[in-house]
């Protein structure tokens, strides 16, 4: 921990590794590039949500013979992209599942014939039953996947829940909502193919993860590994759309340049990419809660559903971290969670920011509130009497070994927000306005990296080498797409050399050149990875110390020239880690028990919330975000990240719906799914506590998830705190706070809180 | 200097300059502009977001306006003068707001960012102290779905020529983030 407080670059905001390209323009997204001979790619897709095909018609007003045409009976390999489950086909064959369903994919040198080309491909359907909601798919009349609809369950149990009985001196329910989210990165998804018979598959794309691309273009095409090649393009935004969906559309471009013998480009529009691509699962989560005469929790008890859309894709590991994040970061002795994911014919759901914890922390925190008003207890203090502390065991009965301070953290939200004395101001204030103040909470817990032995079974392995001209290179396959990865891995790899930040790079993201070192996901780059290059560069210097004579201490030209006694002696300079767990890391995945997670993130978030009862509208006028999330490797990105999750929670909810019409994205433009914009966002206050995590790299924790798990629930608290009025269901819009407001008060008595 | 000039008999002339560079074109006049700063000019740095006018990131100068350039057909540019993010840097040193992005955090994914330093090179040039409510309206029509636009108020603030009335960013309550 000492050790940790000395660093020299590790803690410093030092320009973003790759930032001059990006300001001058010059950065290239899978869109900038082109390649020689290249085709451009476009897909044909199901207009009905469930049904046979019958047959596909080709309009005889347009050459076809200019065009690849690819159809399911192109496809080599298996016509599947698997990312747990067997089920979603690379292109449909016979039958539809949703709307939106690539069936046939066409390339043309020219990409403006493709348009009017999409258009004259007439696909035929015998049209079969779909469902649209969680409760249709519940109900079982109509069966669209499996034997039951059923994606995924999970039970999780703590206690015994119903032996609580006459103990109880409070019994509280409710029930909460959450809609589909889009991920609206700015850049479209976008793939660049080509094939060869002797060298395979190669893809440049916009994406985050490129062994999962490897993976499917290798089942796809029924390829050896060193036949696939990817390599991840400048991304624009990922928020983790570009998680899963890649791999369809890498597949998509690869067939259409494996069939053209050109390399294909497919790069969405906004309205293809809105209507076609995944999104949050829609969630509803009933919670019953009993507890003694002081507020304290005696068992919870919940009801978890999310929508999982047509295909399985993530849908399982979602309501995992769903399940895990669905009690809020409080003691408790009897827990019961029945979680359980359902099939739809909507486009599938996928991996988004949070990857289901916004959905249970939703539901928990606003139900912590509604706990608060029916017990006449402040929603602070019940939150108080209930934290977890040091020692204590969780839902999972996993010992909080590492130090946990919410009650330091929620001591410093208030004091930053200045939260009793504003809340007493408004309660003065409000009677005598229309305009409605208040302030909301949420106190909760992001866990990093994989759930339970997912790390363990990912065996990530990463590392650094040095080239001759002096640069030494971290080789992990983790992805840059806004968040930091290049500047954070180049920023340890620096600091754990003790050589310059600028003599550090990021190798290129090239599955031809960079071990696996697993997905850009779950918060486990800084804390995973970053552990990985710390070791790997302490084994550097320990192998230069052993063959070559490095000193303990050195300047960086000695360092370089060890190296280059290495390099004589051995051949090449590179030094690779596997994944090592924290001890004593036992998960029972049957019985949903022990560690879930490596290392946890705490937060509280505080946000105050204006309600125009004249118009209707609700606006967040600030907001405080105090957190712990071990050492801060960079201030400003870390900041950054906590700013940009914090908007992205606040469109979630106040702004983002999904607006369904017969299964398909009504609106599916950027001009009527609105998010948050420059005049929207109020002024938002960033608080780190730092307690080095023993096991992340330089102490670090997982970052990137947690600041869109709470603004949703505290924005929705704080209009409960200024209207009376509960709302359950997100996202809240004007005509939605119109409804439940007029249904509440009579318009006369709207200026009594 | 001269740019691009492409001859094709079916099409207008279509004449401008593209930071500081002629460019005669023979091209389909409803051709988006966009297009033909990416396609037929090769200038990439302009992004495509959304095609409809609503996130910015396609945003250029033209002729001391923003613009969408995803919304003007080019034959709206015949005689214009046009400046991209290419042409931002002077003599291989970064502009002021460029420099401040970087050092502030301004640009995350780098998606939006060529339309943001545009949209803020635009207002600093009609407004040179701007305040932050002026800042928020003339970044309004520039989404960036990263940083919450914290750190690209900071990043215009910091762009600020100091002489002269108080500077943007001291003109909110707004804190700078507290590592402790």
């Amino acid at each position: 921990m000492e050790k940790h407080l000395a660093t020299r670059i590790v803690g410093a905001s030092v320009p973003r590794k790759e930032g001059v390209d990006k300001l001058l323009g010059r950065a290239r997204y899978v869109d900038d590039i082109e390649r020689e001979g290249m085709w451009h790619g476009a897909t044909v897709r199901s207009s009905i949500s469930r049904g046979q095909i019958r047959s596909i018609v080709f309009d005889r007003r347009i050459d076809w013979s200019e065009f690849t045409i690819v159809t399911a009976a192109d496809i080599p390999g298996d016509n599947c992209i698997q990312l747990i489950v067997a089920d979603q086909p690379c292109l449909a064959d016979r039958k539809v599942n949703h709307c939106e369903e690539p069936i046939v994919l066409l390339a043309h040198p020219d990409k403006h014939k493709l348009r009017e080309a999409v258009g004259a491909v007439r696909v035929e359907y015998e049209a079969l039953p779909a469902i649209f909601t969680i409760e249709e798919s519940e109900r079982q009349n109509v069966i669209v996947w499996g034997a039951d609809n059923l994606l995924k369950t999970f039970f999780l149990e703590k206690g015994d829940v119903d032996s609580v009985g006459a103990a109880a001196a409070h019994i509280v329910e409710g029930e909460y909502r959450t809609g589909a989210q889009e991920h609206l990165y700015i850049e479209n998804q976008g793939m660049i193919a080509e094939y060869s018979e002797k060298t395979g598959v190669t893809v440049w794309g916009s994406l985050q993860c490129p062994y999962y691309v490897v993976k499917a273009l290798r089942a796809v095409f029924d390829l050896a590994e060193n036949n696939v090649r990817v390599i991840q393009t400048e991304t624009g935004g990922a928020f983790g759309g570009k998680e899963d969906f890649p791999s369809n559309l890498a597949c998509h471009a690869a067939l259409l340049a494996m069939k053209s013998g050109h390399p294909v480009k497919m790069v969405y529009d906004r309205m293809e990419d809105l209507a076609a691509t995944t999104k949050r699962h829609p969630s509803r989560v009933r919670h019953r809660t009993a507890l003694d005469k002081d507020g304290k929790l005696l068992a919870i008890d919940i009801d978890l559903a999310t929508d999982g859309g047509a295909y399985a894709t993530l849908s399982s590991t979602v309501l995992s971290r769903a399940t895990l994040h669905s009690t809020g970061p409080y003691l408790c002795p009897n827990i019961r969670v029945r979680a359980s994911s359902w099939a739809t014919n909507l486009v599938p759901y996928g991996a988004f920011r949070g990857f289901g914890a916004p959905q249970a922390i939703f539901a928990m925190e606003r139900h912590m509130d509604e706990i608060a008003a029916t017990l006449g207890i402040d929603p602070v203090e019940l939150r108080r009497r209930n934290f977890l502390h040091t020692g204590d065991a969780n839902a999972t009965e996993q010992e909080m070994r590492e130090p946990l301070i919410l009650d330091q953290l929620l001591d410093r939200a208030l004091k930053e927000s200045d939260y009793h004395a504003r809340r007493a101001q408004y309660a003065r204030e409000n009677p005598g306005s229309n305009v409605k103040r208040g302030l909301g909470l949420a106190a909760f817990y992001h866990g990093s990296g994989f759930t339970g032995s997912g790390e363990v079974y990912l065996n990530s392995l990463g590392g650094v080498d040095v080239t001759p001209e002096g640069t030494v290179r971290v080789l992990v396959s983790n992805t840059e797409f806004g968040q930091g990865t290049n500047t954070i891995l180049t920023q340890v790899a620096a600091e754990a050399l003790a050589i310059d930040y600028a003599n550090v790079m990021m190798a290129s993201p090239d599955t031809g050149l960079v071990p696996n070192s697993g997905p850009t996901v779950a918060s486990r780059t800084s804390m995973v990875i970053g552990r990985i290059i710390e070791r790997a560069c302490a084994q550097l210097l320990k192998m230069l110390h052993e063959h070559v004579g490095l000193g303990s201490t050195y300047t960086e030209k000695e360092f370089f020239a060890a190296c280059e006694r290495y390099r004589a002696l051995r051949g090449e300079v590179m030094s690779l880690c596997r994944y090592e767990a924290p001890p004593s890391i036992v998960w029972d995945d049957q019985k949903y028990h022990g560690e879930a997670y490596g290392a946890y993130a705490w937060a509280i978030y505080i946000a105050q919330v204006a309600v125009d009862t004249v118009t209707y509208s609700a606006d967040v006028e600030d907001f405080w975000a105090v957190q712990e999330v071990g050492r801060v490797i960079h201030p400003v990105m870390a900041a950054g990240q906590v700013e940009g999750g914090i908007a992205q929670g606040i469109g979630y909810a106040l702004y983002e719906k999904v607006v369904w019409q017969d299964g398909r994205m009504a609106n599916n433009q950027m001009t009527n799914y609105i998010m948050p914009t420059a005049e929207d966002v109020p002024p938002i206050h960033v608080y780190f506590e730092q307690i080095p995590f023993r096991y992340g790299g330089f102490g670090a924790k997982g970052i990137g998830e947690l600041p869109h798990d709470g603004p949703a629930p505290a924005i929705l608290n704080a209009i409960r705190d200024a209207t009376g009025v509960a709302f359950n269901a997100i996202p809240l819009l004007p005509e939605d706070l119109y409804a439940g407001l007029t249904a509440a008060q009579p318009a006369e008595n709207m200026a009594m809180r | 200097m001269s740019g691009h000039t492409t001859l094709d008999r079916c099409w207008p002339t279509i004449r401008f300059s593209v930071n500081g560079q002629h460019n005669q074109l023979n091209i389909s006049p409803m051709k988006r502009l966009l297009d033909v700063l990416r396609e037929d000019l090769g200038l990439t740095g302009t992004k495509e977001g959304c095609g409809e006018g609503e996130c910015g990131s396609c945003s250029v100068r033209m002729n001391g306006e923003l613009v969408n350039s995803c919304l003007v057909p080019v034959l709206q540019a015949d005689g214009a003068e046009i400046q991209t993010v290419e042409g931002l840097a002077l003599n291989g040193a970064l502009h002021p707001l460029q420099k401040a992005f970087l050092e502030q955090g301004g640009a995350q994914c780098g998606i939006c960012t060529p339309g943001m330093l545009m949209a803020s090179a635009q207002l600093l040039e009609t407004n040179p102290h701007p305040s932050m409510a002026e800042i928020r309206e003339a970044l309004a029509g520039n989404l960036c779905r990263c940083t919450g636009f914290m750190r690209i108020f900071e990043s215009v603030g910091a762009a600020i020529a100091p002489e002269g009335t108080a500077h943007a960013a001291d003109s909110t309550k707004r804190e700078t983030p507290h590592a402790r």
